[in-house]
């Protein structure tokens, strides 16, 4: 299996399946020069600008028209830079791509990739940096991804490209440069998570970055002794509540934990669902950790204050376990 | 020069129109009934734009409309009987009672839809025309937005786009002078819609919208080189909204005479004296009035003994991963 980084990886699923299908094109500011992250470098080279699209900095336009065309037959993928400039095409997305389908009847569909890259990425601050994967979730019609390695964001890239409905697909900024086996044959089905580790003690649920940390500090709890289970959700719409019921079933105990603020997080959901059906299998409070409800800040000192580490996670897994029967 | 008229085709505008006029009729008589239970926009007095446009796109053609779209759906050549069950929210209806008036749409003839929000379709137009372009196809798009959309995001941003890309849109600003219920011009600046089109570099033809003669002779001819992929083009049609915003709008912002004085421009009446100065018998011109009334009526009254749409449509059609049959929360 080769070796990507994680930008690398959804380039070469995107690739693969433009060469495969010649409606899928992808549009967006700066596409042409390789994409501001690099992500698209070399792909004007291989299909040429009408298919690699250099835009105007036109977010609600290039949305729009990649709603239109999705309704015409071809599959766009739309480049959003940041997810925090999709801002810009809110209607676009959630009135008109996530609607066509339904209140039309059935008539369209709408079958689009919008990539917008989330999260903290050193000094961005208050307009480059937000995790605001749960107001998708909320929005009936769209799937949300959320990948977290290389193999995942191969994988995930390549069922978003095939589904016919419109995909949030947000990768994570501090991500691209991350290095990892990626497994070229394998498609990873939305809406299923990845147990990444297995364990008796607690079950923690997390995505994007925010998985990494998971690890870190799953591997610091089993220095002492607790022996933590790690979900990687990557799909955040639909998600996969089997996985996570079966695992607090087994483990009595759950912590969610993301980069996104805390407050109206997708981690709110979770802790409902698993309240609501897995009450019984608790053996102690259900747990959460998200950012404080306060925007992201320039300077490192601060935004590092925000930010969802594995020594944070470490602190509260801790307190968790201490607090069951 | 007098000009030398098409009568057959000025007949069939005239059928058409007194069709559109008798379906918004019906449809407001259903609103009286409370049998339209959201809200409608009627286009009375605006159907020169409806039919002038639309009998000038083909069948493979793409069309987009706003939240007053019956006229425009309907000369496109959607079923009446299929939107008016859509209006009462009925089964059988375009989007099987799940959109209404304001999401009317029948793709069957390439109409992509009515927006609800004012100038959305103007860049998903765009995008249709994209995708068009890039499937080497050689339909166009026809996208019909009001005055008030100009002074939206997607105005600027979908015309740029249909530009930069030599994108094949006819773009249709269907001008009644009100945006909702506020004078247009209070809230605009500079010089409208044709010369913000124009500094955009979307060359502009500004028509009388409440004459047929007018509207038709402008697309069609514009229509040869917005097929040749020599890029989009707009048409600025003014008109005038004969009655309120919404079905139950008692149109207060306006004075009475001006109203009265706008009824004097009827763009049917005013094909009408067109036609009677001609020797076709005139006989036929009450004829289509009749038969447009009547056609109407039975649509109606079919739509009256629809049925509602079976309860399980409601979770159809949402996506297909995520399926709310399967999850609903």
């Amino acid at each position: 299996m080769p070796t990507m980084t994680y930008a690398e990886a959804a380039k070469q699923a995107l690739a693969e399946e433009m060469r495969k299908d010649s409606t899928i094109w992808a549009l967006g500011e700066d596409l042409g020069r390789g994409g501001v992250f690099g992500q698209y470098r070399g792909m004007v080279e291989e299909f040429g600008p009408e298919r690699i699209v250099d835009t105007a900095i036109s977010e609600a336009a290039i949305l729009g028209a990649a709603v239109g065309a999705a309704m015409t037959g071809t599959r766009p993928l739309v480049e959003m830079r940041f997810a925090d400039f999709a801002l810009c095409a809110i209607d676009e997305l959630v009135n008109q791509a996530a609607k066509a389908r339904y209140m039309f009847g059935g008539q369209t569909r709408v079958p689009l990739v919008v990539r917008e890259p989330i999260g903290m990425w050193r000094s961005s601050a208050a307009q480059h940096s937000q995790s605001l994967e749960s107001w998708y979730c909320h929005i009936p019609g769209l799937v949300v991804v959320c990948p977290s390695t290389p193999n995942d964001n191969f994988g995930l890239m390549k069922s978003s490209l095939g589904c016919d409905d419109p995909v949030v697909f947000m990768e994570h900024k501090n991500l691209w440069s991350i290095e990892s086996e990626v497994d070229e044959r394998n498609s990873i089905p939305l809406g299923e998570a990845r147990t990444a580790r297995e364990g008796k003690d607690l079950t923690m649920v997390t995505w994007s970055s925010t998985f990494h940390e998971a690890m870190y500090a799953a591997d610091a709890l089993s220095q002492e002794g607790i022996d933590v289970e790690v979900i990687d959700l990557r799909t955040l719409w639909p998600w996969d509540k089997t996985t996570v019921l079966n695992s607090v079933e087994k483990t009595g105990r759950l912590l969610v934990a993301h980069e996104a603020v805390q407050v109206g997080g997708f981690g709110a959901e979770i802790v409902a669902t698993v309240a609501d059906r897995a009450f019984s299998s608790l053996r102690a409070p259900i747990k959460r950790i998200g950012a404080p409800r306060v925007p992201i800040p320039y300077a490192p000192p601060l935004e590092d204050l925000l930010r969802v580490t594995s020594e944070g996670i470490t602190v509260v897994a801790r307190e968790l376990i201490r607090s069951g029967i | 020069m007098k000009q030398v008229l098409d009568i057959d085709r000025l007949l069939e505008h005239h059928l058409l129109m007194c069709r559109v006029r008798a379906f918004e009729e019906a449809a407001l008589q259903a609103n009286t009934e409370n049998l339209v239970l959201g809200a409608i926009h009627p286009s009375i007095g605006q159907e020169a734009v409806a039919s002038g446009i639309c009998f000038n796109l083909q069948k493979e053609d793409l069309l987009t409309s706003t939240h007053r779209g019956h006229g425009h759906t309907l000369a496109k050549g959607a079923d009446p009987r299929v939107m008016m069950r859509e209006l009462l929210g009925r089964e059988g209806g375009s989007s099987h009672g799940k959109g209404g008036s304001m999401h009317i749409a029948d793709f069957s003839v390439g109409m992509l839809g009515a927006n609800g929000v004012v100038g959305a379709n103007i860049h998903i137009s765009a995008g249709a025309a994209h995708a068009i372009k890039l499937l080497k196809e050689q339909r166009i798009v026809c996208s019909i937005f009001g005055d008030g959309a100009i002074n939206r995001g997607p105005f600027l941003e979908g015309l740029n786009w249909a530009v930069v890309f030599h994108l094949p849109v006819l773009f249709v600003c269907e001008d009644n002078g009100f945006a909702s219920t506020t004078r247009t011009s209070a809230v605009t600046g500079g010089d409208g819609p044709a010369a913000r089109a124009e500094a955009l570099g979307v060359p502009s033809t500004t028509v009388d919208g409440n004459d047929l003669i007018e509207v038709d002779e402008a697309a069609r001819s514009v229509m040869p080189s917005i097929r040749q992929g020599k890029g989009p083009h707009m048409i600025v049609a003014r008109t005038y909204r004969l009655v309120g915003h919404t079905a139950s709008d008692p149109d207060l912002y306006r004075p009475r005479e001006e109203v009265e004085k706008a009824w004097k421009k009827d763009p049917i009446m005013r094909l009408r004296k067109v036609l009677q100065q001609t020797d076709i018998d005139l006989a036929i011109l009450e004829q289509h009035e009749l038969s447009a009334i009547k056609e109407m009526d039975g649509v109606f009254a079919e739509a009256k003994a629809a049925p509602w749409p079976p309860l399980t449509r409601a979770f159809e059609d949402v996506q297909d991963i995520g399926d709310p049959r399967q999850e609903a929360f």
